[in-house]
């Protein structure tokens, strides 16, 4: 199972602030999840067309699409951060 | 020392502490980030700011504190430092409300100044933060700004 936390607006957009998932046998990349993310749910494929860029973290490190993903691993989807 | 909290901090209580744990520091450096009155359109497009507006601050819990240790790993890198604290408030805040608060501590003070400057820079658009500015009337998320992430190049030569 991995674990997928969203964040800020993204969080509103999608009405959820987290859930889990068995990974597919060939999801093994950040942009394959994403890639699937928005094939089921036309609201994270608006996220990921809209203006604003959809940040990503794996394991609470930001990765890019190319981070490869494993059973157990902590994703997460936010906006760019507006800490300070 | 890193704290992410929702309550307000004493700043002379802060210095004090780290003044006793820098040992021989020749100057301490802090920094406190304020919450800004702001002005949003009301229906009729007039701008209005005041006290009932409130800046809600959510973050990634785990992340967040993660990411802080290692912006304060990469100052140390950088420069010679007796001890920094950070301190980051979240939940609902108003106008004229403690933010943040960064404080270095090092034997000289270009240092210190420096180092509170790049760990400011880097907590802005590195370190999983979001505010989101309500008045009476409306509520949106803020932007990043790209003024933010201009002031990183500056410690990227």
């Amino acid at each position: 199972m991995i674990k997928i936390l969203y964040f800020a607006s993204v969080r509103e957009r999608l009405n959820k602030s987290e859930e889990t998932m068995e990974l597919p046998a060939d999801i093994n990349t950040v942009a394959q999840l994403v890639a699937l993310l928005a094939a089921k749910n036309p609201e994270f494929r608006q996220l990921n067309e809209g203006g604003q860029p959809l940040l990503v973290s794996v394991n609470q490190t930001v990765a890019d699409g190319s981070a490869s993903l494993a059973a157990n691993d902590e994703v997460a989807f936010f906006p760019p951060m507006t800490g300070g | 020392m890193i704290t992410v909290q929702q309550a307000d901090f004493d700043l002379a209580a802060e210095y004090k502490g780290l003044r006793e744990d820098a040992g021989d520091a020749g100057a301490i450096v802090t920094f406190t980030g304020l919450v800004r009155e702001f002005y949003m359109p009301d229906a009729d497009g007039a701008l209005t700011g005041g006290s009932t507006q409130t800046l809600y601050l959510e973050h990634y819990p785990g992340m967040t504190e993660k990411s802080l240790q290692d912006i304060v790993a990469q100052a140390e890198s950088r420069w010679p430092l007796l001890g920094t604290r950070i301190i980051h408030r979240i939940g609902k805040l108003h106008p004229g409300d403690q933010i943040v608060m960064v404080a270095t501590a090092s034997s000289h003070r270009h240092a210190a100044f420096e180092a509170a400057e790049f760990i400011m820079d880097y907590l802005k658009s590195h370190a999983p933060f979001w505010k989101k500015q309500s008045s009476a009337t409306s509520s949106d998320w803020i932007s990043s700004r790209s003024s933010d992430s201009e002031a990183l190049k500056r410690w990227q030569d």
